[in-house]
């Protein structure tokens, strides 16, 4: 798409606020509406728009392959980790009342950390699916749509 | 007010769903289905369900249209013409029908006698601020009570992604190697 002057010139100013937005759905999804799956698909977004409209190879220097899959994995660790983190307190799997001193700031933590590994989870699948299907040739060309 | 904007998103998303039926031209279709979903997010806010209406939008809108895009690059533009038949408008009607008749036992929307209000929800409402003190009680349940559930999710979310790797991308790395074996052995 490189003749788009004004998709490359608006996909460059959208994609920071993008990015931002995925962090404040994810850290304020204890208050407002959203979390971690949300917050999720919105950061992956901010990539896939940044692969459509300047290449593939691209968003990959970014963002490499490698990097998107060992992430993908990471979070759904974060997630059990939290998990048998309660264990080792002596508490149930996913009870977080033993993570800090007082139950309900530990709830807060716990939830905190949780819906961090989801976020990382589901942001590195969504962008795993698209380097998926659009590393695939054939490539169509601008005049085919 | 309300009743206003609700009937016409319903209108807004018959004709939507018309034109997708019409369309044989698959990027349109694509895009007007990225509309459907929108619209959905639209009637899901004025339901009050903001978190479903946030996970319609990103998700049904915005990633679903992108894989959409992306599966449409590798086959065709076009949809292949069909003769017509009645069957499947037939079809289309008894499920209707017999849907529109299955919500005729249901409660009546808002009503405060609906399982929904009376199952476990005021148990919830009325623990989470006491247990977890935070103001968005879908996330309380999502992450704390319901923790077990929401990480059987996250690694369906993951399988889902393993599977299309290895399926779509996983392949390229083995033909490589399988590549530079052969050209040793050449």
């Amino acid at each position: 798409m490189e003749h788009h002057l004004i998709l490359r010139v608006i996909t460059k100013l959208l994609v920071p606020p993008i990015l931002l937005f995925g962090l404040y759905v994810q850290f304020h999804g204890d208050f407002g509406p959203g979390g971690g799956f949300q917050a999720g698909v919105i950061f992956a977004v901010a990539f896939i728009l940044y692969g459509l409209v300047f290449t593939l190879d691209e968003v990959q220097r970014v963002f490499p392959p490698w990097l998107v899959h060992k992430l993908a994995a990471l979070g759904v660790l974060v997630y059990a980790g939290v998990g048998v983190l309660n264990l080792m307190a002596g508490a149930k799997f996913l009870d977080y009342n033993a993570l800090a001193n007082d139950a309900i700031s530990a709830q807060h933590w716990g939830i905190l950390a949780v819906e961090f590994g989801v976020g990382l989870t589901v942001a590195a699948v969504m962008v795993t699916i698209y380097y998926a299907f659009a590393g695939r040739p054939p490539r169509m060309s601008d005049e085919d749509w | 007010m309300e009743t206003v904007i609700t009937i016409t998103l319903f209108i807004l998303l018959v004709a939507v769903a018309v034109a997708i039926v019409r369309t044989r031209l698959l990027f349109a279709v694509v895009m007007l289905s990225g509309l459907f979903s929108l619209i959905c997010a639209l009637l899901f806010i004025a339901l009050d369900a903001v978190d479903v209406a946030f996970t319609e939008a990103a998700v049904g809108a915005g990633i679903s249209t992108v894989l959409m895009l992306g599966t449409m690059a590798l086959t065709s533009r076009r949809e292949k013409p069909r003769p017509r038949s009645a069957i499947p408008l037939l079809v289309v009607v008894i499920t209707g029908a017999v849907l529109v008749y299955g919500t005729l036992d249901m409660p009546n929307f808002g009503s405060p006698d609906a399982p929904a209000f009376n199952h476990v929800a005021p148990h919830y409402l009325e623990r989470i601020p006491r247990e977890i003190d935070v103001p968005n009680t879908v996330t309380a349940i999502l992450a704390s009570y319901r923790g077990f559930d929401t990480l059987g999710e996250v690694v369906v979310v993951f399988t889902a992604g393993l599977g299309v790797v290895l399926l779509l991308s996983g392949l390229g790395r083995g033909r490589r190697q399988s590549d530079a074996a052969s050209e040793e052995d050449g």
